[in-house]
């Protein structure tokens, strides 16, 4: 058995400071994933630096417009909060999709963001994957994959980023702000995570040691319409098969505002910018919308098992289009 | 809660047979208090903690073992491996001949064993093990024509392979309206909340005693199974089974962690608990095999059948022949002057399937009542109507009367409940909005089964009883119902008996299991209690402090051939919602009625019906395993991927039941009512979405990536 150090840091630096000075070492928040890994053999750090106590558990709005949102602020409490409900509920919908209740209550808003694939060849040691173990070549392709991509995946991994959080956060812009040796920066929350490529191991662009401290929503005002809608096995606790996320404002009988993301189908939350170009400017005329959606998956590329999610996402999201255009779309 | 009968005023008293008495054991259960089989309160000094090393080959042979690293570690007492476990006799059940011998059969088998200090020690070590294998090449994919297919004599409960009456096939080629339909239902697994868990411990100087705490469906056999495999008289073994956190039939057969905690126990000198991990449990204790169905039904225009036939393909495992029995309900249900039923069976380099509620009955009749709605709808009859046509005077295959058969009656009570007189039963016609809703209805049948038992009952001089008997509840409420049984017998208050189950110091009795636990146990009961009223009615002056006892053993009246057909039957109604943007099918209500004997408890018999529909809902909707070809396991390896309904998935769920007499059952006129809930869920279901979207479905569960491409 091999003993793993704990640190408790107090604040974002001595946390940075703690991992610097522990070869091997991961952060630990909700520990819902991570702990789980450890469990299975997928992980196994030597020192875990818990970050769940720093100050960092507030939703704050910010002076300009939009909200900064702690990382440790948990997603039930995330999925609760009235400014959230009000000018984002895209986010509340997405967060309430995600797990259980129980989960929910203690996964964090950093941690959510870096869950890893629940690829069931990525949970098990004992079968090759490129993710876990570069080079040992990817089970799921000749295996099991119906719940796997179908945009944007490599010959090395057809893994699937499962947070329903980081889709509605890709479809809003939001960014992510990191704390490393170097300072802290921004990264857009769309570019956060990566496409598999040659190196499936890195699921996302962070840094070592670097923490994530915030997510910060671009202002928007109350009622500005945006939706999720998850497609899964069974009504509660399940993996999108497929989910989309979109924000869409319409004016003068025009889009304005575009932001679309979708889940389930990618090794990141995947943002639609080919529909999103193909909307803004348009009128949200059902035929327009089909069209955009289209422009975007037919870049799909499906697997054995899979091609079902296109059409799936296909459906979704023009339905949560149409639903987001009101009267507009109708023809 | 929902009123039932047995609130009103003609209720049984409190506590008597036929009373809503709440479990006497659920204040333990709900407080914690109530021990599992590995948490007994009082952990022995030096226990030690065991971890299986599964197999990572589908198919070969285990070439090395080397343990050096895994016994460097800290804690590490022992690694067993098939060169140097322990021995064992021979193990009628080859599933329990671990560590015998080097054969990889599949995918999962246990290879070796890490015995540690603690549990965490113990998966280390056992994470450190490591085999060398020589990998064979395997086959684990199904198909109907398979080579190796062959039809077995019996099939699982020792029904015949095959039987044909009639000419089935010229009758199905000259009949006016046929269904030829195939249906298709995955690999299943019980995954009870308590894993397969076990602690063991040799008594004694020389470790002559082996007492074992098992979560077990029958202690007695568990401890039958350890005797020949230890070389033991069963006298020097105990099994304890008191609390069982369900086991749906996986744990109705001993299972190989059992005899590795026992194996550990002995290799060590120390007391031993070994808890399976939930990822290990799909490979090693059981599963629903899947099973391919071809279904012919020929009829007359007016909807009578003239021929029926079912033709079941489905796998084992190459160390064990286990047959579902999909195609002998076909046996039972509907009259047809020919009819065909077979199984054929092929071996493959996958784990052993076994028992699942209702096994036979679940996976056939979700492909017969499937088919029988197809061929209302093609006769333009109502599914109803088409079944009370083809209701039979005696049972088709045996062509022996029924001791009770009220299936219509099941039907006509459901269809009032339900409200299927107003259903129009055009298909793909309701829609709001995105959705489409439609209903469906199924029949279900489940064998009454019972067992020889044996039980005793005490008289104490305070005017209290003892009853004692090896029961299991493995959450069922047997321990209450029993209790009701004996106070019955004794005309007694339900608090002045106290029973005694879940080990094998008592009276030795069979599993819990085949729905026949109840009937099994209750008869002993009964006839332990009316012989105590014999005797205490013989008695003069006060009892001597031991009390006075009676035993009872019904291996003679349980054994006798019984001269009916015997079996509890029920409908099954279901409105769903189909949503033509996902394909996600919700269930919205289901019902259940069901004639079943006597009801010996309403409130611990709602549970069993209602749960059974629960787990029919998710073999309709969300449950599968998926047989992985390239490596040769099941890829649904946690209770995140292997979907058994949510809180949210079940709506609206409500039991009945008619009241039924039946005089050739058993003493208490009860018949059993574990499965029966789960065997027409899946087809109403399925109907149902027929119903609703006019497409017809046959291959589950109904997930999104079935559906929404037939939609299309």
């Amino acid at each position: 058995m091999r003993p793993v150090g704990y640190v408790r840091a107090r604040s974002v630096e001595e946390a940075a400071a703690a991992h610097a000075g522990h070869p091997g070492a991961r952060y630990l928040a909700g520990g819902t994933n991570l702990v789980d890994l450890m469990k299975l053999g997928v992980e196994s750090p030597g020192t875990l630096v818990d970050v769940s106590r720093l100050p960092l558990d507030t939703v704050e709005p910010l002076p300009g417009g939009g909200l900064r949102i702690g990382a440790t602020v948990r997603n039930s409490d995330l999925a609760a909060h009235p400014l959230v409900r009000a000018s984002y509920p895209v986010l509340s919908q997405a967060l309430l999709a995600g797990a259980s209740g129980q989960l929910r209550n203690i996964a964090t808003t950093g941690g959510n963001l870096l869950q890893r694939t629940r690829c069931p060849y990525f949970q098990d040691p004992a079968k090759p994957c490129n993710k876990r173990e570069p080079g040992t070549g990817c089970g799921a392709r000749e295996g099991g994959h119906r719940d796997h991509a179908v945009l944007g995946h490599s010959p090395s991994c057809i893994a699937t980023h499962p947070s329903d959080m980081a889709v509605a956060l890709a479809a809003l812009g939001a960014t992510v702000e990191l704390h490393g040796a170097d300072g802290a920066r921004t990264v857009p929350v769309g570019q956060f995570h990566r496409l598999p490529g040659d190196h499936p191991e890195r699921d996302t662009v962070i840094g070592p040691g670097e923490l994530i401290t915030a997510v910060v929503l671009p202002e928007a005002p109350a009622g500005l319409p945006s939706a999720y809608r998850k497609a899964r096995d069974r009504a509660s606790y399940a993996f999108a098969l497929a989910s989309v996320a979109a924000v869409l404002e319409v004016a003068d009988g025009v889009v304005r505002q575009v932001g679309i993301a979708f889940g389930g189908l990618a090794h990141r939350p995947w943002r639609a910018e080919r529909a999103e170009a193909a909307l803004l400017g348009a009128a949200p005329t059902g035929e327009n919308i089909a069209r955009a959606v289209d422009a975007e998956l037919d870049r799909a590329e499906p697997l054995r098992d899979n091609a079902f999610k296109v059409p799936l996402a296909r459906n979704l999201a023009r339905r949560v289009l149409t639903g987001l255009a009101g009267p507009a779309a109708r023809p | 809660m929902r009123p039932t009968a047995a609130t009103s005023t003609l209720a049984p008293a409190s506590g008597s047979l036929g009373a809503d008495t709440a479990r006497l054991e659920g204040r333990d259960k709900v407080t914690g208090t109530a021990r599992y089989a590995t948490e007994q309160a009082h952990t022995p000094p030096g226990c030690a903690y065991a971890w299986p090393v599964p197999a990572t080959v589908a198919r070969g042979r285990v070439t090395a073992v080397d343990t050096a690293a895994a016994l460097a570690l800290p804690g590490v007492l022992a690694v067993l491996t098939p060169d140097t476990a322990p021995r064992l006799g021979h193990a009628e059940d080859p599933t329990l001949a671990v560590l015998q011998d080097h054969r990889v059969p599949h995918r999962g088998w246990f290879v070796a064993l890490a015995v540690a200090e603690t549990p965490e020690q113990a998966r280390a070590a056992a994470g450190a093990v490591r085999i060398s294998y020589a990998a064979e090449p395997h086959d684990v994919a199904l198909t109907a024509g398979h080579p190796d297919g062959y039809v077995p004599e019996t099939a699982n409960g020792g029904e015949a392979g095959s039987s044909r009456r009639g000419d089935p096939e010229a009758a199905f080629d000259a009949a006016p309206v046929r269904i030829d339909a195939a249906y298709r239902v995955p690999p299943l697994h019980n995954h009870p909340m308590e894993p397969h868990a076990a602690f063991a411990h040799w008594d004694g100087d020389r470790a002559e005693h082996l007492t074992v705490y098992d979560s077990s469906q029958g202690a007695n056999a568990v401890r039958t199974a350890l005797a020949q495999l230890f070389g033991l008289a069963e006298g020097r073994i105990t099994v304890i089974s008191e609390h069982v956190g369900g086991g749906f039939g996986s744990k109705g057969t001993p299972r190989p962690h059992v005899v590795l905690a026992a194996m550990a126990a002995r290799h060590t000198g120390r007391p031993v608990k070994l808890a399976l991990p939930r990822r290990q449990l799909s490979a090693v204790v059981g599963h629903r095999a899947p099973t391919l169905h071809r279904l012919r039904l020929g009829a007359e225009r007016d909807g009578t059948l003239v021929s029926v036939s079912h033709e079941v393909a489905t796998h084992t495992s190459r160390i064990k022949e286990f047959v579902e029995q999909a195609a002998v309900p076909a046996r039972v249900m509907y009259a047809s002057p020919h009819s065909l039923t077979s199984h054929r069976v092929t071996p493959l380099d996958v784990p052993t399937p076994s028992w699942m509620r209702a096994p036979g009955e679940a996976p056939g009749m979700y492909a017969l009542e499937s088919a029988m709605d197809e061929l209302a709808v093609e006769l333009g009859m109502d599914p109803i109507d088409l079944r009370v046509r083809n209701e039979p005077v005696t049972e088709p295959g045996s062509g022996l009367p029924f001791s009770s058969r009220h299936l219509v009656e099941c039907l006509r009570e459901g269809a009032r409940r339900f409200g299927w007189g107003d259903r129009d039963p055009r298909p793909g016609v309701r829609r709001e909005g995105d959705l489409l809703t439609g209903t469906g209805v199924a029949a279900a049948t489940y064998p009454v089964l019972v067992a020889p038992s044996t039980a005793s009952a005490t008289a104490h001089p305070g005017g209290t009883f003892t009853v004692r008997v090896n029961a299991t509840d493995i959450g069922t409420g047997a321990r209450t119902v029993l209790a009701q049984i004996a106070a019955g017998a004794l005309g007694a208050a339900l608090s002045a008996v106290r029973v005694e189950i879940g080990s094998t110091r008592l009276p030795a009795a069979p599993l819990a299991g085949g729905s026949s636990g109840t009937a099994s146990w209750g008869w002993a009961v009964h006839e332990a209690c009316a012989a105590l009223v014999d005797r205490l009615a013989d008695h003069h002056g006060a009892l001597p402090p031991e009390g006075l006892t009676a035993t009872a053993d019904t291996t003679e009246a349980a054994s006798a051939a019984p001269a009916f057909a015997r079996h509890a039957f029920g409908a099954h109604f279901a409105e769903v919602q189909v949503d033509t943007v996902t394909g996600e099918v919700q269930v919205r209500r289901l019902l259940g009625v069901y004639a079943a004997g006597r009801i010996l408890n309403p409130r611990t018999a709602r549970s069993q019906f209602v749960g059974g529909m629960v787990m029919g809902l998710g073999m309709a909707l969300t449950e599968h395993s998926t047989m992985d070809p390239a490596f040769g396991d099941f890829t649904e390896a946690d209770l995140a991927m292997y979907h058994v309904p949510a809180h949210a998935d079940v709506p609206d769920v409500d039991a009945h039941w008619i009241d039924e007499e039946d005089h050739y059952l058993n003493p208490m006129g009860s018949k059993g009512i574990g499965e029966i809930g789960i065997v027409g869920t899946p087809a109403a279901i399925g109907n149902a979405v027929h119903h609703a979207t006019g497409v017809r479905l046959r291959h589950l569960p109904l997930t999104p990536d079935r559906v929404l491409p037939a939609l299309a």
